[in-house]
């Protein structure tokens, strides 16, 4: 038996297909994947993400810490309940983890990969001596994230009028907190929508509010076809400790100024910014199949720079429900052209995109 | 749960057939592959006409989440396929034993069928 979230009752009752998630019993789905991905794509969804790790930063030093651990710069959180995306690299410049942090009345909440929770504890906590911060892990949180095009007003209309209202008004990656609940304008999904950061006890009734109020379970199933399609990165899969964030497609998400803000993998990462111009670095992009056939991770690329053969690898694939044939995000010598993946032994063409397919339920590339 | 009906023989890698009148056998797999697999989304059946043999890949199935391969339970040729399955495959998820049929065999040799197993001994193996 693994770790299970408060919710772990609501799954099984709702008919959940159970698997090991990083030591926790997940829902990968309830009845179909692709049912479930439509569903957040046309009307809104439901994902218990508890499994995710919370972590609460305070202490005089947060904000310098935090400037320090993180290559994205918490100095642009200009507001309470501001929130960015960013990887917490090593030395090497590799990705130890890929991170959300919010900005509070107080410090500052981190939230974490479920696979990665101790080494990034183990991590931070060697990293903050010298900085007079508390790191403070919250596992008596849980978190649902609702997403779809309807999602804000369904779970608007399950709040108090004035708290609906402030959260009706939130914009993209801000946060607020009423009481012990922290709503943020977060997720994974390439939709509109919400996390919801709130006491453990709080969950089951409010999973079951947001079921009768039609908004369907979401396993972990078609939260991966979802990121996917909306070409985030998955760590473990797409970047790694020995991935450099630039040859992840994380370039946007480092903060090079001010220039003298010294974080960690800063010297590495700008060595990467250099070989990658001078095409010594792979990148990550999109890989598009619109014939039969499904990319998947760990697929061999072949292409041609500069008129020689080259190889890359499929570091996420799928079907993408949205768009009915295969995508995938790769990591292919900078420059390639003419890309074929070995499906089965067979090579076959695919197309070369930017890795951004669907957002707010549309295809976005060319 | 997953159904085994009683009045179809399996392949311990999750095949059934279907004997009919005309002595031909109708093939697809098990309510226990498809549940497992999760929802399909193409599906590659041999050509009519092809020879096949009991126990060679005959067919692929992908999922979402994975690529299978199917294997022919009998020795035979093919002569029939549900051509229905390449724009809907997931007929198979919805149907498995019954309009998510994959193909029609000719055996070449019945006792092919005696050696597959039963309905009591196939779930066995699917606990």
């Amino acid at each position: 038996m693994g770790l299970r979230t408060p919710l772990y009752q609501k799954h099984v009752d709702a008919g959940a297909k159970l698997v090991d998630f990083g030591g926790w019993d997940m829902p990968i789905q309830y009845k179909s994947l692709i049912e479930e991905h439509n569903a957040v794509r046309q009307h809104a969804g439901v994902f218990d993400v508890s499994h995710m790790t919370v972590v609460d930063i305070d202490g005089v030093d947060a904000s310098k810490w935090l400037r320090y651990l993180l290559a994205n710069d918490v100095q642009k959180l200009d507001e309470v309940g501001r929130a960015l995306y960013s990887g917490m690299l090593n030395d090497n410049g590799g990705v130890v983890d890929d991170l959300i942090v919010y900005r509070r009345a107080q410090g500052y909440r981190l939230v974490v990969n479920c696979g990665t929770r101790e080494k990034d504890l183990s991590w931070m906590n060697v990293k903050a001596q010298g900085f007079e911060v508390s790191i403070t892990e919250r596992p008596d949180l849980a978190i649902l994230a609702i997403h779809g095009p309807e999602s804000i007003s369904k779970v608007c209309a399950l709040l108090a009028p004035e708290l609906a209202e402030k959260v009706q008004a939130l914009g993209n990656f801000r946060s607020l907190e009423d009481q012990q609940w922290f709503i943020a304008r977060t997720g994974y999904t390439g939709e509109r929508g919400l996390e919801l950061i709130i006491p453990n006890e709080d969950a089951p009734a409010l999973w079951d509010s947001l079921l009768a109020a039609n908004i369907a379970p979401i396993g972990l199933g078609a939260r991966d076809t979802l990121r996917l399609e909306a070409g985030m990165n998955l760590y473990g899969h797409d970047m790694d400790e020995d991935t450099s964030p630039i040859a992840a497609n994380m370039e946007q998400t480092i903060a090079w100024e001010p220039s003298d803000r010294q974080f960690i993998g800063r010297p590495a990462v700008e060595q990467h910014k250099i070989d990658l111009a001078a095409g010594k670095l792979p990148i990550l992009t999109g890989l598009v199949l619109e014939e039969r056939g499904v990319l998947r991770e760990g697929l061999r690329v072949v292409c041609e720079v500069n008129g020689v053969e080259k190889e890359g690898v499929i570091t996420s694939g799928t079907f993408s429900p949205t768009l009915k044939h295969s995508i995938a995000l790769a990591r292919i010598p900078a420059g390639s052209v003419n890309c074929r993946v070995d499906l089965r032994g067979k090579l076959t063409p695919v197309r070369i995109v930017k890795p951004n397919f669907v957002r707010f339920g549309k295809k976005i590339f060319e | 749960m997953s159904s085994f009906p009683d009045d179809l023989k399996y392949a311990a890698t999750h095949e059934w057939v279907r004997v009919e009148t005309d002595g031909t056998v109708v093939m697809g797999i098990s309510d226990h592959a498809q549940e497992l697999l999760g929802d399909i989304v193409f599906i590659e059946l041999p050509e009519e006409g092809a020879e096949v043999a009991a126990e060679q890949e005959m067919s692929v199935v992908e999922s979402v989440k994975a690529a299978s391969d199917i294997y022919a339970p009998i020795t035979g040729t093919i002569v029939e396929v549900n051509k229905a399955l390449i724009d809907a495959p997931e007929t198979v998820n919805s149907s498995p034993y019954d309009e998510g049929w994959f193909c029609r065999i000719q055996p070449n040799n019945a006792a092919d069928i005696d050696a597959l197993l039963d309905a009591d001994a196939y779930a066995k193996i699917c606990e």
